[in-house]
């Protein structure tokens, strides 16, 4: 027995001493961003080795205002992810509510396209999307070519109409012998149930739009219509530019979806995962 | 039956309207520009444009030699240790499983622009972090930026700090779906834990693993914004291009939509074979 319960401590140890170096690696250099956030930049480009906070925090982030509009740039990146999240959330838990509940012609082909086209790199679309959105519509810097083109997102189908397709049918036929309409059943009793799911896409979302960089880089380049990300990119790689700065910024990126990760991380691994789950 | 077709469809137009215009449209758009000659007002078709310019192109082989190579090496090594991070998180020995789980899922929602910032940073010549730390245990310090082969770790060591906890959330969700008795039976009889793992866990996961991997490796294709921002534009000398920066410079920074398409259906046709590979790895033993 004591053997036994020794052989579990020497299991328990080995795990934790191969665990904690990878995991202190892996939070390096987050931890780095928020030194360097709070250092003058001549403190980062000294000789010595820096691992704690400084005070400079604030220094920085007037130091990127100087460097680029941030403060407007962010007010522009939560205005769109809110926007974006939000009619992204509607327009596919109502394709997934009716790909799962109701039975009609072209349900086959709209399901087996979404499908099939759900491996192509998005690489393929950029370049007509741009076209598009920039010549033919006229839209460059505006707001709509930031929150439209990307609602074509499939995961929110796919994932809302797995959430309804396991509801069990009683609980809307129920209401459809009592004579509610169906889009009000789907409204007051299809979507409070969801709320779970909703609650994980709406993460999901929100976080992507957030971090979009490829498709507001191209898309809305001039200064007073770029995201944050956007902003923030156009310094990198520039000679006379805070890095301090620019680390500031990053931390004004990364903290907030930090927090909301370590509050709702049930969510968000919920929704990491269902995409594998099937 | 037509009532139902109704109701269905005014739930789905909204979405669809946007899906046809912003998603369908545009992959067949862009296989029709890569057959036309975009340089001159107005595009006519020329078939072998793009197509034949692809062909014998330098600058497409090296963008391509770059992406197979961060593919085959940073794509297997990622997973395994995301294999690693999920069975070592769902160990019912480990303390403080929470503290774990955050470092290594918190990369997760950090965006690529702050964490290319931070490893620029991190890695350069003579401030970086990382060179101040080997030369602190008696290794010459690394010019990250200015060889080929160290650049190219780099992107693949960032690519892999990003990507590797996002992967152990799906494995992890996988492991936690296998049953414990399977487990329980096999300590009756005395098989050690090490051939559980491989004989038991990993034939059960195999569905994740390759899912996992047709993700990474579909995701890797498109690298941009790492040598973009980290490597400057796929420095040094072009030494870490890849497609997805080779598309955006013939695409948005010469205008060339023609060349650009060709270089974008490329990928595609990498994706489609692929996706193909996963298939048949995951058909059904007969």
């Amino acid at each position: 027995m004591t053997s036994r319960s020794q052989a579990r401590l020497g299991r328990v140890i080995a795990l934790h001493l191969f665990l904690t170096p990878l995991a202190l690696i892996w939070l390096f250099p987050l931890w780095m961003m928020v030194v360097f956030s709070t250092m003058p930049d001549n403190g980062i480009f000294s000789p010595g080795i820096e691992l704690l906070p400084h005070d400079n925090f604030l220094d920085n982030v007037a130091n990127l205002q100087r460097d680029t509009n941030f403060i407007g740039a962010i007010g522009i990146s939560v205005s769109v992810a809110v926007t974006y999240t939000v009619l992204s959330v509607l327009l596919t838990s109502m394709a997934g509510w009716a790909l799962a509940r109701y039975e009609f012609h072209g349900k086959g082909a709209v399901v087996a396209i979404i499908f099939g086209t759900i491996t192509l790199p998005y690489a393929v679309v950029l370049i007509p999307q741009f076209i598009m959105v920039a010549r033919d519509f006229a839209l460059a810097n505006t707001w709509i070519a930031l929150i439209v083109p990307p609602l074509f997102n499939s995961l929110g189908v796919l994932f809302m109409r797995q959430a309804f397709s396991m509801m069990p049918a009683e609980l809307f036929d129920a209401a459809r012998v009592e004579g509610v309409k169906e889009w009000r059943i789907f409204l007051f009793v299809a979507l409070p149930l969801a709320r779970p799911m909703l609650a994980a896409l709406a993460i999901i979302l929100f976080l992507a739009s957030w971090n979009n960089y490829l498709w507001p880089l191209l898309i809305n380049s001039q200064p007073g219509a770029m995201t944050a990300p956007v902003a923030l990119g156009t310094l990198i790689g520039l000679t006379k530019v805070s890095w301090g700065g620019i680390m500031a910024g990053a931390v004004m990126l990364t903290v907030p979806m930090l927090i909301v990760f370590v509050l709702l991380q049930r969510h968000f691994i919920a929704g990491i995962a269902a995409g594998a789950v099937k | 039956m037509r009532t139902q077709n109704a109701t269905a469809y005014r739930f789905l137009t909204p979405y669809l309207l946007i899906f046809a215009i912003f998603w369908i449209w545009p992959i067949i758009s862009s296989f029709i520009i890569s057959f036309q000659a975009t340089r001159t007002v107005p595009w006519r078709f020329a078939p072998t444009f793009n197509w034949g310019r692809l062909i014998g192109d330098p600058a497409f082989y090296n963008a391509l030699k770059n992406t197979l190579l961060i593919l085959v090496i940073q794509v297997p090594v990622m997973i395994a240790l995301a294999i690693v991070m999920a069975v070592l998180l769902n160990s019912p020995l480990l303390k403080a499983r929470g503290l774990y789980r955050f470092a290594f899922f918190a990369p997760v929602v950090v965006g690529e622009v702050a964490y290319s910032a931070v490893f620029r940073l991190m890695f350069s010549l003579d401030f970086g972090i990382v060179n101040k730390l080997l030369e602190s245990v008696g290794i010459s310090k690394i010019d990250w930026f200015s060889n080929v082969t160290p650049a190219m770790a780099l992107i693949m060591i960032a690519v892999t700090w990003r990507w590797a906890g996002y992967n152990a959330i799906i494995i992890l969700a996988g492991l936690q779906s296998i049953p414990e008795d399977v487990y329980e039976a096999a300590t009756l009889d005395r098989v050690s834990r090490v051939k559980q793992f491989f004989y038991i866990t990993l034939p059960l996961l195999k569905p994740v693993i390759v899912f996992c991997a047709v993700l990474s490796i579909i995701g890797t294709m498109q690298l941009f914004t790492e040598p973009f921002l980290i490597t400057e534009r796929g420095g040094p000398g072009g030494g870490t291009e890849t497609l997805g920066l080779l598309l955006y410079r013939q695409g948005f920074r010469s205008l060339n939509f023609g060349y650009a398409s060709a270089v974008a259906y490329t990928m595609a046709g990498l994706a489609i074979a692929i996706t193909l590979v996963q298939l048949w790895l995951m058909r059904e033993p007969k």
